[in-house]
C-alpha cells in the first residue's frame, strides 16, 4: 500500500498544506482508494511547500493545490504513471525531477538531527519508536551507568549547537560533579534569532529527539526535573511536545521507575513571554524563576548553582537532538564527521535571497559557497550575490570573498562572526548594508535587557549614527565613532547579546566600507534602499499612459490620465515602490534613482 | 465583559496555582489569554496570591514583549520583522498595513477591530515577507495586492 505523506509544520500549513490534506482524504474515499495518509512535520524545503511524497517509491509533488490533488491520486492508482507537470522542477535547469533523492536541496545534506523531520508523525510515538525512537534511553538507562553517557558524550566531541559551541560533554561532566540531591536540566528551546526556525521544526517535527535527548541528559548528570523553555510564539510545538510528553510517559519512558531501571524524570513545557535576551542562560533561569529576565555574572555557572540555586544543565534543542545518535551508534560515529574542531553536522536556515529556502543539515566543514549556491540554488531573479549574514544580530555579514570558507564554529568567528542558533540569511544587490547594519541595531537595542549601560545607551548611540548615515547626515568620522563605540560595547557588557551586539557593525565596516562611504560622501544608496537618499520617477519616452501604477499607488502620488503621461508628486511619494513593481516589464518605465 | 465576571475568570485561573513566585509568567500568561491583556486589577489579584509587591508583577510584565495592558482588537495582525523579512520588504508591508487599517504600528482601531504590532522573528523565514492573524493564520510570501485581498473591508480610504 502507498503511504501519502503531507508536511503540516507552521510554514506547510500557512502555505495552504492543511487544504490539500482535506482534499487529499476526501479524493481517497471518493475514488475508494486505500493509502495511508501520514502528516509529518517540515521536510525542510520551505520554499516548494505544500508538499506530497509518495511513499515507498519516494516521488516527490512540489507547491500542490488542493486541485492537483485527484490528478495525484488517479496517478496513485496506476502504479507507473506519475501526476506529470506537478513535480519539482529545477530553477536552474528547468528540468523536472520526480524524485525527492534526486533533488540537489535534497542529496548534498546529510541528515542526522532532521532525519525524521518531514517523515514521521510528530504525534504518534509508535512511528518514532518504529524507526528505533527511544532505543537509545533504553540502551543508556539499562546497560551503561551515567558516567558511561557522560564520557560517550565527551568523546564524540559534540559542542553546543546553539552558538557558543561550548562542548558539551565537559558541560554534562561538570554537572554531573557537582554537589546536590536535587539537579535541573533545561531544553532551550527559545529560539529567537531574526532568520532562524530550526529549533522550531525540529520540536514540531520530530518532539520525540528531543524528550529522548532531555531524560539521556537527565539521567546522565543526574537530575530528577527538566523545563522545555519555548517561545509561545511557537504554538504548533508546544502542542506536539505536549502530546509528546503525554505519550512518553503513557509509555513509561518519563515517570518514577523508568523502564524499571529506578530511574525518576520528569519533564515540564515552560512557555518564553518573548524576550530575546531569555536565550542568555541566566536570564533564562532568571525567567524561569518568575522573575524578569536579566542575565547576571557567572561564576558561579548554571552547571554549579542555577536553576533555584541548583545545579542545572541547560543544552540547545539540537544538541539534545544529536545525543540519541551518540548512545546509538557510538561516539566515534559522530567524531568521524565534521572537522578536527567541530564535529558532527550543523543545521542552518538558509533565507533570504535565495532560490531555495529551507532548512538544511551539512556536515560541519562545509563551505559556504556549497550551502548558498548548490544546496540554496544561487540568488534568483538574476541579482547579484552580496552576502550572507549568519549567527542573526550576534552575528555578522560575510563579503563574497570569503564564500570558500569552510564552515565550523571557529572559522566563523575568526571571520567576525559566529555561527549563532544557526540563521543563514543571504543578501543580494539590492540589500542595503549600512541598513542592515541599522536593523540588527534596533533589535539589540530593543531587545537589550538594559542593565549593563554601554549595551543599553551604547547600542541606542550607535543606532543613532547608522541612522543618520542611512539619511545621507553621516561624517566621516562617525566611521571611527562607531568603532569605539563598537569596542566599547563588546567589552563592557554582561551576557553575550551586548558582547556580540556590535558584530554587525563591525564586519559591514570591515567588509562594504564603500557603502558607508557612498552614502556619507556622494549621498548614495549604492542598492537604493534607503528611502531619504532615493527617488522615484517616471521616464516620460517609455510611458504608455496604461495607467497602472497610478491605480496602485497608495497615496496617491501619481497623476496622469489614460493614455497621457504619469508624473509622480515628490512631495506626496513615499518612495514604497509599488509603481516600480508594478509597471509591465515591457515599459520599464518606472525609474529609481 | 462584565467586571464580576473577570474577577471571577481571574479567581478561576488562580485557583490553579499554588501561589509561589516562580509561576508569575505563567499565571499572567493564562490571564492574558482569557482576558486578552492584563488589567490592573488582574496584576493586583495577582500579585496578592503570590505575596509580593504589585510593582514586582508590573516589572516583570513589562519585561517580557508577550504581555499586553490594554484591550486587543478583535483581528490582532503582528507583522514580523525578523531579517528574512526584512531583506524581502517587511517595512513596506507594515507601512501598507498601517495605511489600510488606518492606524500605526502598535496601536488598535478605535472600533477594537484591528491591532496592529510588529513583532519578532515567527520563524516563517521561508515564507518572507509574513504576518500572522491572532497568532494562528500565517500569511506569507506578501504583496501589496496580497494584503489588499486580506482586509478588504479595511481598504484604502475605507477609514
Amino acid at each position: 500500500m502507498k503511504t501519502v505523506l503531507i508536511s503540516q509544520g507552521t510554514c506547510c500549513k500557512s502555505a495552504g498544506a492543511d487544504r490539500v490534506l482535506a482534499a487529499m482524504e476526501r479524493e481517497l474515499s471518493e475514488v475508494g482508494l486505500e493509502a495511508i495518509v501520514k502528516t509529518p512535520g517540515c521536510h525542510g524545503f520551505s520554499e516548494i511547500d505544500p508538499v506530497v511524497v509518495i511513499e515507498p517509491d519516494g516521488i516527490l509533488y512540489a507547491k500542490v493545490k488542493a486541485e492537483d490533488v485527484p490528478k495525484i491520486v488517479q496517478s496513485l492508482m496506476d502504479e507507473n504513471r506519475l501526476a506529470k507537470g506537478l513535480y519539482y522542477r529545477d530553477p536552474v535547469t528547468n528540468e523536472g525531477i520526480p524524485y525527492a533523492q534526486d533533488i540537489p536541496f535534497f542529496n548534498k545534506q546529510q541528515r542526522t538531527i532532521l532525519k525524521n523531520c518531514g517523515v514521521l508523525d510528530p504525534r504518534d510515538i509508535n512511528d518514532y519508536m518504529e524507526a528505533g525512537g527511544y532505543r537509545a534511553v533504553r540502551k543508556a538507562l539499562l546497560e551503561m551507568t551515567p558516567a558511561q553517557v557522560v564520557a560517550e558524550v565527551k568523546r564524540s566531541g559534540l559542542r553546543g549547537l546553539g552558538g557558543a559551541g561550548f562542548p558539551t560533554g565537559k558541560k554534562w561532566e561538570m554537572c554531573a560533579a557537582a554537589h546536590g540531591e536535587i539537579k535541573y536540566v533545561i531544553c532551550n528551546a527559545d529560539e529567537g534569532d531574526p532568520g532562524s526556525f530550526q529549533d522550531r521544526s525540529i520540536l514540531e517535527g520530530d518532539p520525540h529527539a528531543v524528550l529522548e535527548g532531555l531524560i539521556l541528559a537527565g539521567y546522565a548528570v543526574g537530575a530528577q526535573e527538566s523545563y522545555l523553555y519555548v517561545r509561545a510564539e511557537y504554538p504548533l510545538a508546544i502542542k506536539n511536545l505536549q502530546i509528546a510528553i503525554d505519550q512518553a510517559k503513557e509509555k513509561g519512558f518519563i515517570g518514577d521507575d523508568i523502564l524499571g531501571s529506578g530511574f525518576k524524570f520528569d519533564i515540564k513545557i515552560f512557555q518564553g513571554a518573548g524576550a530575546f535576551v531569555c536565550g542568555e542562560e541566566t536570564a533564562l533561569i532568571q525567567s524561569l524563576e518568575g522573575k524578569r529576565g536579566m542575565p547576571y555574572p557567572r561564576p558561579p555557572y548554571p552547571v554549579i548553582a542555577g536553576l533555584h540555586g541548583k545545579p542545572t544543565l541547560i543544552d540547545n534543542v539540537k544538541t539534545l537532538a544529536s545525543v540519541r545518535w551518540i548512545i546509538n551508534k557510538g561516539a566515534d560515529w559522530l567524531a568521524s564527521r565534521g572537522t578536527e574542531t567541530s564535529k558532527g553536522t550543523a543545521v542552518f536556515s538558509i533565507t533570504g535571497k535565495v532560490a531555495n529556502c529551507g532548512l538544511v543539515e551539512v556536515p560541519m566543514g562545509i563551505t559556504m559557497r556549497e550551502i548558498v549556491f548548490e544546496i540554496g540554488g544561487g540568488v534568483p531573479g538574476g541579482k547579484k550575490f552580496k552576502a550572507v549574514q549568519t549567527g542573526g544580530p550576534s552575528g555578522g555579514c560575510l563579503p563574497g570573498a570569503l564564500l570558500d570558507t569552510a564552515i565550523d564554529f571557529d572559522t566563523l568567528r575568526a571571520a567576525g562572526s559566529m555561527m549563532g542558533s544557526g540563521g543563514m540569511v543571504v543578501m543580494d544587490e539590492d540589500t542595503c548594508m549600512v541598513d542592515t547594519a541599522r536593523y540588527f541595531l534596533d533589535f539589540s537595542l530593543k531587545e537589550s535587557c538594559g542593565q549593563c549601560v554601554p549595551c543599553r545607551l551604547g547600542t541606542m548611540q550607535m543606532h543613532e549614527i547608522l541612522t543618520r548615515i542611512t539619511q545621507g547626515e553621516g561624517k566621516m568620522s562617525d566611521l571611527d565613532l562607531l568603532m569605539e563605540l563598537s569596542e566599547g560595547v563588546a567589552k563592557g557588557s554582561l551576557c553575550g547579546l551586548g558582547k556580540t551586539a556590535p558584530n554587525p557593525v563591525e564586519t559591514t565596516l570591515r567588509y562594504f566600507r564603500d557603502e558607508y562611504e557612498a552614502h556619507i560622501n556622494e549621498r548614495r544608496c549604492p542598492s537604493r534602499s534607503c528611502k531619504a537618499l532615493i527617488s522615484y520617477n517616471i521616464n516620460a519616452e517609455k510611458c504608455k499612459g496604461c495607467s497602472i501604477c497610478l491605480k496602485a499607488c497608495p497615496v496617491d502620488a501619481i497623476t496622469g490620465a489614460k493614455k497621457e503621461i504619469h508624473i509622480i508628486d515628490g512631495s506626496k511619494c513615499t518612495k514604497c515602490g509599488i509603481c516600480l513593481d508594478v509597471c509591465p516589464d515591457a515599459f520599464g518605465a518606472v525609474e529609481c534613482f | 465583559m462584565c467586571k464580576q465576571n473577570t474577577e471571577l475568570k481571574v479567581k478561576d485561573i488562580l485557583n490553579c496555582y499554588q501561589g509561589k513566585e516562580r509561576e508569575i509568567i505563567p499565571i499572567l500568561q493564562q490571564i492574558q489569554e482569557e482576558l486578552g491583556y492584563l488589567s490592573e486589577e488582574a496584576m493586583l489579584a495577582t500579585a496578592r496570591f503570590v505575596r509580593v509587591p504589585e510593582s514586582k508583577i508590573y516589572a516583570t510584565a513589562t519585561f517580557y514583549a508577550q504581555f499586553r495592558f490594554k484591550p486587543v482588537g478583535r483581528n490582532h495582525v503582528a507583522v514580523c520583522r525578523g531579517t528574512a523579512c526584512h531583506v524581502r520588504g517587511a517595512e513596506r508591508i507594515l507601512d501598507i498595513l498601517e495605511r489600510q487599517l488606518g492606524i500605526k504600528e502598535g496601536e488598535t482601531s478605535q472600533d477594537l477591530e484591528y491591532t496592529l504590532e510588529a513583532v519578532a522573528c515567527i520563524g516563517c523565514c521561508a515564507l518572507a515577507p509574513a504576518i500572522t492573524i491572532n497568532n494562528q493564520e500565517v500569511h506569507g510570501q506578501l504583496t501589496p495586492k496580497k494584503v489588499a485581498e486580506l482586509f478588504p473591508a479595511a481598504a484604502k480610504g475605507g477609514n
